[in-house]
């Protein structure tokens, strides 16, 4: 026990009140979400978690790259659904990793389908391409027929539109809006051998494409690259197997001949035109190279994208589940009701065991449970943490343990009063001897929830974050609320007088006991 | 005797429960226990949910009987099925595995016979290879963890108390396990979350209990008053009452999941979860006092060092007419009691022997 650790209780509490005044204002930042980030098993939604695996009869492993990819394509499929506030992450790595989807709200039906559909890489010609909003079309007969001049255009509800010809797609090309909702969101069959009709991935463009001359799979690999002249800046290398260095070849004597934008070809990943760059020249080595205003970012979006063809990603539908709102609104007030009961259950037994002390631990308790609120609202809004049931299971179990913190120091004091110690010189031995008792067992716990966190998957994942929250704020409302305020106690004569209420009286921790005298020794 | 004066008894070893001289009963009733864990987990098995085996579940609004829900369900073309009522108001179905389509088509039939939007039936699928999966995944934490336990506890204590809490670690495992097996409950994601939680749980228990015999034995070699057994079991005498009241402020919270969850939602993460760490905090308990000190005191008492001082004290009892540890009765007798106040090494000055006290 230090001088100064005794004569300081005042800091300490001046810390926490700064502490926490900085958590309110980052939990209620001005113009920010300011409620909690519910899980879809409290608000209702759709969790998909998918698991990448490779496709048959490829081989390789999966690497982070594909994986990335993976996920790229799964977002443009979610968001082009036109569903509010999904979301997509990964958790886990290679061959563990899992692609978690999260649809909050009603369950939108047919997207677990769309979702798990293996996305193709493949090299179009390009046949016609335009802005990507509806062209007028040229009025060359105004007169022939005016009832039909306002002809109903159906637009299309997904993209891409294949045919076996391309005169098919002329028609509904120029109509085509790709800004109509729900169209840029890929996932949908692709065949290679037939003609298509779709838009860039941005929707900025749109494009008749001819069957494709070169997959995904001839594609052998992509770099990107700053040549060192420094010349035109960023650039995509590409490099392909024998028969696509062939295919290419004879693609690209033809097509450079050609007039723009038919010298164009698409790289289409996923039903979507990603890249739609021109043939400037024959290629006839196997190895090309697109070149364009790229920011290194870009430049390395495409070459993943190019990457990826060669070993396309399947994905297995691991755990589907969806909640109805209803239930999601009952299991979120049957979680909050069992964790106030189990509050109040143990302020009750708190406030009856340790009479006055009591109070400071319940006190502690309200701190402890204001700090998780502001933080969960805080780092919903940060790091995008939800809370789910799991969450508040472990919110609620933590109840127990930053209690136990509690019941080990005021333990600890008694013990120090029984061997005649000062109330003042007790609570300071005992803070001493806590303090370790808690950073080991407070450790441990730590060490749980973080080893928890790392390696699992799902629901587990959520519990594990709260656990781990909870055992830090248990430690800093002990060192920086809960002792400076024991303390203080200890120093007031009323404590010191050793009533019945106090919880620390004298007289009744030598009770029944012939040995212990209660005079300081 | 009133509970705050049976606390102070124990404080002092005035009253003292001798667990560690006991050991063999405890680890009796543990064997017993774990065997008919065993039992149930080899005979019966678990009774995984569908997370773990694969399959689809169904949670309908309805109040149809659950012999007319399953008439529905053969209707729509699913013939095995486990129907359970969940409270009054839904019905819980489970069914093999169905891939996304036929789930879509059962849900549209099974909406209409039971008259409820499509929107208001909650569904759950699996694949079966991800129940595989999950499994692995928390075996290798559970791995990961008890070797970083073992580590950190070797480091802040020493081997063998990691050992002893690692063991009482696995017996608290075995028994939750057991007793899943042998009731039948259904193991889901929130169970392994319980025993998940219970792991930290039972290690922080033992911590704590280990702190205090770490205190009391420090500089233990150094005295010959008390062996290694008595300072143990006066530390576990002594967090007795904080044993205690620290399981009953973690099962307070426990219970009242447990009363929420089973008695509002019926089913679900909350009574799963709250149904292990129930059984799981009631374990480690009794598992930090009756099993991991009494293990850590045998492993201890294989060491040279703390054998001598075995010896040391009990040729210094002979001398002082005052027998052996047979006095650490459940009573015990106020002479033990003084030796027991004076013997920590902080309050006596060791040069003295007792007959030189005495004149003084």
């Amino acid at each position: 026990m230090s001088a100064a650790n005794r004569a300081r209780p005042g800091r300490l509490l001046i810390l926490i009140a700064i502490v926490s005044a900085s958590t309110i204002l980052w939990a209620f930042w001005p113009g920010a979400s300011h409620e909690a980030r519910l899980g879809l098993d409290l608000r209702g939604g759709t969790q998909v978690i998918l698991t990448p695996e490779l496709a048959p009869g490829t081989e390789g492993v999966l690497t982070q790259d594909q994986i990335n990819q993976t996920v790229e394509i799964i977002r443009q499929r979610v968001n082009g659904f036109g569903v509010a506030e999904a979301e997509v992450t990964v958790q886990g790595s290679g061959a563990n990793a899992a692609i978690v989807v999260t649809v909050p709200g009603v369950n939108p039906e047919g997207i677990t389908n769309l979702l798990k559909q293996t996305a193709r890489l493949d090299f179009r010609a390009v046949l016609a391409a335009g802005s990507g909003v509806e062209i007028a079309t040229p009025s060359a007969s105004p007169s022939a027929s005016p009832s039909a001049s306002p002809k109903a255009v159906v637009q299309p509800t997904e993209l891409p539109i294949q045919a076996a010809t391309s005169d098919e797609l002329y028609e509904q090309y120029l109509s085509l809006n790709c800004f109509t909702p729900g169209l840029l969101q890929g996932g949908r069959a692709d065949d290679p051998t037939k003609y298509m009709l779709t838009c860039s991935k941005d929707g900025f463009e749109k494009f008749v494409l001819a069957p494709a001359f070169i997959t995904g799979d001839q594609v052998s690999d992509s770099q990107a690259t700053l040549p060192q002249q420094g010349a035109g800046g960023w650039m995509v290398t590409l490099d392909f197997d024998s028969q696509g260095a062939t295919k290419l070849s004879e693609a690209s004597i033809t097509l450079s001949k050609l007039p723009s934008p038919q010298n164009r070809f698409g790289i289409v990943l996923d039903g979507l035109v990603v890249s739609a760059p021109f043939f400037s020249e024959p290629i006839l080595g196997g190895k090309a190279q697109i070149e364009g205003s790229f920011k290194a970012e870009e430049a390395k979006q495409l070459s993943q994208v190019l990457r990826y063809g060669a070993l396309p990603v399947t994905l297995n539908i691991a755990e589907s589940t969806s909640i109805s709102p209803t239930l999601g609104q009952d299991q979120l007030s049957a979680g909050l009701l069992a964790g106030a009961i189990g509050l109040i259950l143990v302020v009750i037994y708190l406030l009856i065991y340790y009479r006055a002390l009591g109070f400071v631990a319940v006190f502690s308790l309200i701190v402890a449970a204001g700090f998780l609120w502001l933080l969960i609202i805080a780092l919903g809004r940060s790091i995008g943490f939800t809370l789910t049931l799991a969450g508040i299971a472990g919110a609620i179990v933590a109840i127990g343990i930053t209690a136990d913190s509690f019941v080990v120091y005021f333990e600890r004091i008694r013990d120090e009063i029984r061997d005649g110690k000062s109330l003042r010189v007790a609570t300071e031995l005992a803070w001493v001897r806590a303090r370790r008792t808690l950073l080991a067992a407070d450790f441990v716990s730590l060490l749980a929830a973080v080893v928890l966190y790392a390696l699992s998957v799902g629901s587990v994942r959520g519990f594990a974050f709260t656990l781990g929250l909870t055992t830090v704020i248990d430690v800093l409302v002990a060192f920086w609320f809960t002792h400076p305020l024991v303390t203080y106690f200890g120093k007031s004569s009323w404590a010191e007088s050793g009533g019945i209420l106090t919880g620390v009286s004298r007289k009744r921790l030598i009770a029944g006991s012939t040995i212990l005298t209660g005079s300081d020794k | 005797m009133k509970f705050n004066e049976v606390g102070n008894r124990l404080y002092t070893g005035e009253t003292s429960i001798d667990f560690v001289g006991r050991r063999k009963l405890w680890y009796f009733i543990s064997f017993i226990i774990i065997a008919v864990a065993a039992f149930g987990l080899f005979g019966r098995g678990l009774n995984l949910g569908i997370e773990f085996k694969g399959g689809a579940k169904f949670n309908v609004p309805s109040l149809t009987s659950v012999e007319d829900a399953r008439n529905i369900v053969k209707n729509a073309g699913v013939e095995t099925s486990v129907i359970i009522a969940v409270g009054n108001e839904r019905l819980e179905i489970q069914t093999p595995p169905l891939d996304e389509t036929e789930i879509e088509t059962f849900i549209s039939k099974i909406a209409t016979d039971f008259k409820v939007e499509p929107g208001l039936i909650t569904t759950q699928s699996v694949g079966p290879s991800w129940g595989a999966d999950i499994t692995r995944q928390a075996l290798i934490g559970l791995g990961v963890f008890v070797l970083l336990v073992i580590l950190f506890l070797t480091v802040y204590f020493e081997l063998r108390m990691a050992a002893a809490a690692i063991v009482a670690l696995l017996h608290d495992l075995l028994i939750t396990i057991g007793v899943y097996a042998i009731t039948g409950f259904e193991v889901t994601p929130a169970t392994v979350i319980g025993v998940l939680t219970i792991l930290g749980y039972s290690l922080y228990d033992t911590v704590v209990v280990f702190d205090k015999v770490k205190e009391n034995t420090k500089g233990i070699i150094a005295q010959s008053r008390l062996n290694y057994r008595e300072s143990s079991n006066l530390a576990l005498n002594q967090t007795l009452i904080r044993s205690i009241n620290t399981s009953i402020v973690a099962l307070l919270p426990v219970a009242a999941i447990l009363i929420v969850g089973v008695g509002i939602l019926q089913a679900g993460t909350l009574k799963d979860l709250a149904l292990a760490l129930f059984v799981g905090i009631a374990a480690g308990t009794y598992s930090s006092i009756f099993i991991a000190t009494p293990i850590l005191v045998q492993l201890k008492e294989r060491q040279p060092e703390i054998q001598a001082l075995t010896r040391r004290v009990h040729a210094r009892r002979v001398n002082a007419g005052v027998d052996g540890p047979e006095n650490m009765k459940i009573t015990g007798s106020p002479i033990l009691a003084n030796q027991l106040m004076q013997a920590g090494p902080r309050t006596q000055p060791k040069r003295f022997t007792r007959s030189k006290r005495k004149k003084s």
